[in-house]
């Protein structure tokens, strides 16, 4: 919280008057919604403490496959929106399942499905099409439909993404301290065996939670794709791994067992508030990455000694 | 007193055998109503697998287990706990980063409300983990503090605190005062006789004879596998507990 005031404090103050209006305000927060949306999912499994590095990838195989089904299937888009989301959730519980049944840590499992994922999706779609990228959805039926829930705007200059974004925040905050499905996420993360012994069904919880971060990718993937009507194979690049430093930056802890969704979501919005805050301030882009990554590395020292001080009598 | 009434819980001629190790031998053991039943023995003696097979663990390879009376094969430790008996594991038992009130209730979180609007009935969960940890003589003021915050004392009683309040009518204790300090160590054998003093039949295992003296009102040693000593209150002190505990009965 205290980061993302200082941030936002910075560029109010080094851009000046374009940061703070309604366009500036709007700017970074339509930037961050779909990163806030997979933060604030991988915040949950990181609580529960395991990673997803697939995500991504995911986001490119949604992608492709909403344009594939559509475009080159003839599938009508609403079916094909269905379609995609319940690929996704496979795709989750692939992970779950492989990482439940064989113990490994997550990091090298999801490791490999965001490779095997990538590459599908590239093979697949150069097999069916010849192409890496694909686009006019906005001729299909349906698609103005589509458009109000996916990529309308709301107040003028706030895209839709950002209302799924708050709506997500709030279930998850929810969940998260108010039910026992939240305890249990906590306390999967916080000590596995401990949990099982408490009888928490620690395996079915973590299974669960690949669904929700394999769902939110898949989120991501169809808010861009109506927004953009159509996809390329490389979306979602990298994605995986802002997510977790958003996460990370919003308290949530490397290790498992703390966090919050707020917090992976304020994080989110530091990655909006620095992006578009270096093109207002007009300074070269390339120092984007160096400040997020000293942003990045407080956070990092920050939580670790907030973790010692939770854990020392 | 307790003459005519059944023992909670009770081993009878136990033998427990790993391939070719033979980790208990012919064990008896009975834990009665409100008494503390202390087992004592040096490294390796067999007191963790005699408790392992009250706790449902391991199954004996001779001998029964009765629950008041009647004899019984626990499938899990889950189902030994159905049945009323409770292990507290030392490391086991909470979870540092979660509050008080989160490990007290975690796998059993009171709800109200329904469909999407269930929610854990935090009020409660507060204040009842509050009033539990009181009646053991915890005073911790704040339910959401972490129970990684709480010395090593507090924790137990947040542990045995939960298995009481979840219905255990036998507690195994193996080793809770191994790592602790003297004052450490006083908190939790408060906290056992508070719990015996509320009818809970407790089963204590330490090597350390003055953690015993103090709250058994039976004492069991082992050695190889064997019991090579078992008086009542009257009869222990702490020279012959330890006499016997080295150098067999
Ligand atoms: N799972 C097991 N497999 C093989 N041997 C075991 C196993 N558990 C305990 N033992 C053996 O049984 C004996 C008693 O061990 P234990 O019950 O842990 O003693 P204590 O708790 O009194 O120190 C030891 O010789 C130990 O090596
Ligand atoms: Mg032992």
């Amino acid at each position: 919280m205290a980061a993302a005031l200082a941030v936002w404090g910075f560029f109010a103050i080094a851009a000046g008057e374009p940061f703070r209006s309604t366009a500036g305000i709007a700017a970074y927060s339509n930037a961050a919604a779909p990163l806030g949306i997979l933060a604030v999912a991988v915040a949950l499994l990181m609580i529960g403490g395991e990673f997803d590095l697939s995500v991504g990838s995911i986001i490119g195989f949604a992608s492709m496959s909403l344009m594939l089904l559509t475009t080159h299937f003839d599938w009508p888009l609403w079916p094909a929106i269905g379609a995609v989301f319940v690929l996704s959730a496979l795709i989750g519980l692939l992970n779950g399942l492989l990482v439940v049944r064989t113990g490994l840590p997550s990091f090298i499992v999801t490791l490999g499905t965001l490779f095997a994922f990538r590459g599908l999706t590239i093979a697949l779609s150069r097999h069916w099409t010849g192409r890496t990228q694909l686009g006019g959805l906005d001729s299909m039926p349906g698609y103005d439909g589509a458009r109000q829930l996916f990529a309308s705007d709301v107040f003028g200059v706030f895209r839709v993404s950002i209302v799924w974004w708050l709506v997500l925040i709030m279930v998850a905050t929810w969940v998260l301290l108010r039910t026992p499905l939240g305890n249990w996420v906590f306390a999967a993360g916080g000590d596995a065996q401990a949990a099982r012994s408490a009888g928490v069904p620690v395996d079915r919880v973590k299974m669960g939670l690949f669904v929700v971060t394999a769902l939110a990718a898949c989120l991501v993937a169809v808010l861009q794709v109506v927004r953009f009507t159509g996809a390329d194979v490389l979306r979602g690049e990298l994605q995986e791994f802002r997510a977790i430093a958003a996460a990370v930056i919003g308290g949530t802890l490397l290790t498992g067992g703390y966090g919050s969704a707020v917090g992976a979501a304020l994080g989110a919005l530091i990655f909006g508030m620095v992006q578009q805050g270096i093109v207002m301030t007009r300074v070269d882009a390339d120092w984007f990455q160096v400040f997020l990554g000293i942003v990045l590395l407080m956070a990092v020292v920050v939580n670790h000694a907030l973790r010692h001080r939770a854990l020392s009598a | 007193m307790t003459a005519n009434r059944l023992p909670l819980l009770e081993a009878d001629r136990v033998s427990k055998r790993f391939g070719a190790v033979t980790a208990l031998e012919d064990v008896s053991l009975t834990v009665d109503k409100g008494a503390v039943t202390c087992l004592l023995g040096d490294n390796g003696a067999g007191k963790s697998t005699l408790v392992k097979i009250l706790a449902g663990v391991h199954p004996p390879t001779r001998g029964e287990i009765r629950v008041d009376g009647e004899p019984i094969t626990f499938s899990s430790p889950r189902d030994a706990r159905e049945h009323g008996v409770a292990t507290v594991h030392q490391d086991l038992a909470v979870i540092p980063l979660m509050s008080v009130w989160r490990n007290f209730f975690l796998g059993s979180e009171p709800t109200v409300g329904h469909g999407p609007l269930r929610r854990i009935d935090v009020q409660r969960c507060r204040r009842i983990a509050l009033e539990q940890l009181q009646q053991l003589g915890i005073s911790v003021h704040d339910p959401d503090q972490t129970v990684g915050t709480l010395s090593g004392g507090e924790r137990q009683a947040v542990a045995i605190a939960r298995a009481l309040h979840l219905g255990a009518k036998v507690l195994l204790l193996d080793e809770p005062t191994a790592a602790m300090g003297v004052r450490q160590a006083e908190i939790v054998l408060e906290q056992i006789q508070r719990a015996r003093d509320r009818g809970v039949g407790i089963v204590l295992i330490t090597h350390n004879p003055r953690h015993a003296a103090p709250v058994g009102d039976r004492f069991v040693i082992l050695r190889h596998g064997r019991v090579v000593g078992d008086f009542s209150s009257r009869e222990a002190s702490i020279e012959r507990l330890t006499t016997v505990m080295t150098e067999g009965g």
